[in-house]
């Protein structure tokens, strides 16, 4: 079985879990060699989590050359991992930076990409969501290698043991490649709620908060909930950018996503229209938010939030 | 300075935008504009040229788009916004092409804007708003042989230098590079402005050049549906949302009713 190679998205060797799910859709189309870019003495935590998920090889870059630069470096080395192996799929998450690996990649390998894969099946074959959410898109690379970035939430991960063989692998970096510099970097300060992309329950507030998101954040930490924004609320300053949702921002597709104070506009709707279950709070009856909802209240989200919150918690106990 | 901003024209996303029967997207069809994320290109690069005033001698903005017959229409937006001059490559051949072909004719159209005056600086937009792949400016790097310094939030210039913020997934990074590069910026870079009167009066006057393949030196066979390296075998629209239950708030009847539905769906 062909070798299909997939990149460890790590936050300083911390494997994060859209790993796993390429992984699982990994082995529907051969056999998973996991590639782990970072530092040297990270890869052994990293290899035990991917090892978990049927990674059979983990091929480890030490990064120290290479971690003051932008995106060219990675393309090279799976340009390199992918000439050796000849894998039958390239599998990058679909984030911003996983992207343009995946976009220069597939320039040098001369093959196909597909973007923000939603599910990936046998061929490969991929499903997409598109405008906003309103169509559901199949296709297929047919040429060369097929490059496919996958959004988080593709699959359900599944463990299963895999020999994780180490394999160092030490590329050759072009100077071409080193001339985007990272000249400063501040890690995103962890929120203690769950991360939005993941998260089963997304509450999220609009310009109908004013400014004030207790209500919001209230109510997410009662259902366990992360919390979102719409550009609007992030426009105006209330909440940074990484917590948007919709076309600009983040794409979100949790079991329960409640809009509180948000009017629906379709570049936020871009963000989560394929949520499972769609909850929607404000005080406007005509607001288009209304047309997703499974369920809606007509009502002024700083005293119908705040009150709910109270009867969740007391529910819970 | 030569620098060029590369504007797509799009399906004007609050339309009802849809697939042609070979699962092309439709581009005449549904009315289309210059695509909103690439007015913040534009806004950029004219930003740049209105810093370098003088001392970077003569900055010329061009603004370039590949697309059918009425893309142009996004190149004169970017005309009356303030840009110096237009390119629109449009052939028939091209109808239909992916990403990688795309970026095959962005990338010769910037070399033949480039080949008396060296082009400094290409500015795209963070993404298309139909396609969303945000790969176009990163295969433009790749294909052109530049730096990319890309998603940026904010921008600076000095001489040749470009620092930019990029807001990432796990960080938030200052990146740096020398031109020429390739700069894509977001709508976070700063609201674009609008064409004034005199904006768009002067814009009837500002050259504009239409390109076909042959001009780039790009055979019809490199582009289009039937070479592109991937395929859409089906496209479905979304089954419309079962509509659903709305009640009104009255004296807390709305919480109610909302931690209610919660619990009966399981959430709590
Ligand atoms: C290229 C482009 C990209 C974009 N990308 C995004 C994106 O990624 N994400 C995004 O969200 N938007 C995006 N937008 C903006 C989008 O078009 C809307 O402007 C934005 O989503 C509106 O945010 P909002 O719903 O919070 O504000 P509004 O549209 O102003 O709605 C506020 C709502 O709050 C309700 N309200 C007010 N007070 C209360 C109260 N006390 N209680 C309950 N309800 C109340 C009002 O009835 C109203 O419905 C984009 C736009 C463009 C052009
Ligand atoms: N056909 C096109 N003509 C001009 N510029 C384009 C075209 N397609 C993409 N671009 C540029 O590349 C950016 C990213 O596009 P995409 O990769 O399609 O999301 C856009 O914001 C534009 O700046």
């Amino acid at each position: 079985m062909s070798e299909v190679l997939v990149l460890i998205d790590h936050a300083e060797g911390a494997v994060k879990k859209p790993t796993y799910e390429l992984l699982t859709i990994a082995k529907r189309l051969g056999e998973p060699s996991a590639v782990f870019i970072g530092p040297a003495d990270q890869a052994a935590a990293a290899t035990d989590k991917v090892k978990k998920y049927g990674a059979e090889k983990v091929y480890v870059v030490d990064d120290a050359e290479i971690k003051g630069y932008l995106v060219a470096p990675k393309a090279e080395v799976l340009q390199q991992l992918a000439e050796k192996a000849s894998p039958a799929a390239i599998l990058i998450p679909s984030s911003g930076e996983g992207k343009e690996i995946a976009a220069r990649l597939a320039i040098k390998l001369e093959s196909g990409l597909i973007t923000d894969a939603v599910d990936v099946q046998e061929g490969p074959v991929t499903t997409q969501s598109v405008f906003a959410g309103n169509f559901t898109v199949q296709a297929k690379v047919t040429k060369g290698t097929p490059i496919i970035t996958v959004k988080p939430n593709a699959a359900t991960p599944e463990e299963s043991e895999g020999a994780a063989a180490v394999e160092e692998f030490s590329p050759t970096i072009s100077d071409a490649a080193k001339t985007a510099q990272i000249v400063a970097s501040q890690p995103r300060q962890a929120t203690g709620r769950p991360e939005l992309t993941e998260a089963a329950i997304v509450v999220s507030g609009g310009r109908g908060t004013g400014g004030n998101f207790e209500p919001i954040e209230g109510l997410a930490d009662a259902l366990g909930a992360a919390v979102g924004a719409s550009r609007a609320a992030v426009d105006s300053g209330w909440m940074p950018h990484s917590f948007q949702v919709g076309q600009t921002g983040k794409t979100v597709s949790p079991q329960l996503y409640v809009a509180n104070g948000i009017s629906g506009a379709i570049q936020h709707r871009a963000g989560m229209q394929t949520s499972k279950t769609i909850v929607a709070v404000n005080k406007d009856d005509e607001a288009p938010i209304f047309e997703l909802v499974d369920f809606g209240v007509v009502g002024d989200l700083h005293t119908v939030l705040p009150a709910a919150t109270e009867q969740i918690k007391e529910r819970k106990g | 300075m030569n620098i060029v901003v590369c504007v797509k024209y799009v399906p004007d996303a609050t339309a009802d935008r849809q697939f042609e029967s070979d699962n092309t997207v439709d581009r005449v069809g549904v009315d289309g504009l210059l695509s909103e994320l690439d007015e913040y290109a534009v806004e950029q690069a004219l930003q740049i040229k209105e810093k370098a005033g003088d001392d970077a001698g003569e900055t010329v903005v061009t603004a370039l788009c590949v697309g059918p017959e009425k893309a142009v229409d996004a190149v004169r937006k970017a005309l009356q916004m303030g840009a110096d001059k237009g390119v629109h490559v449009t052939d028939e051949a091209i109808a239909g092409s992916d990403y990688i072909a795309t970026s095959l004719v962005l990338a010769k159209a910037i070399e033949k804007l480039g080949a008396e005056t060296a082009v400094d600086l290409v500015v795209c937009g963070m993404a298309s708003t139909d396609a969303s792949g945000s790969v176009v400016p990163a295969m433009l790097a790749e294909r052109l042989g530049l730096p990319q310094v890309t998603l940026a939030s904010v921008v600076e210039t000095q001489g040749d230098q470009v620092r930019i913020k990029r807001d990432g997934d796990t960080a938030t990074e200052v990146i740096g590079g020398t031109m020429p590069l390739v700069l894509s910026v977001t709508d976070q870079s700063g609201e674009a402005r609008y064409p004034s009167f005199k904006g768009i009066m002067a814009a009837k006057k500002k050259p504009l050049d239409v390109w076909s393949l042959s001009d780039l030196g790009v055979d019809a066979d490199q582009v289009g549906l039937s070479v592109a390296w991937s395929e859409v075998e089906d496209t479905t629209a979304r089954p419309p949302r079962t509509a659903g239950e709305i009640v009104k708030d009255e004296d807390g009847s709305g919480a109610k009713a909302l931690t209610e539905f919660l619990a009966s769906k399981k959430f709590i």
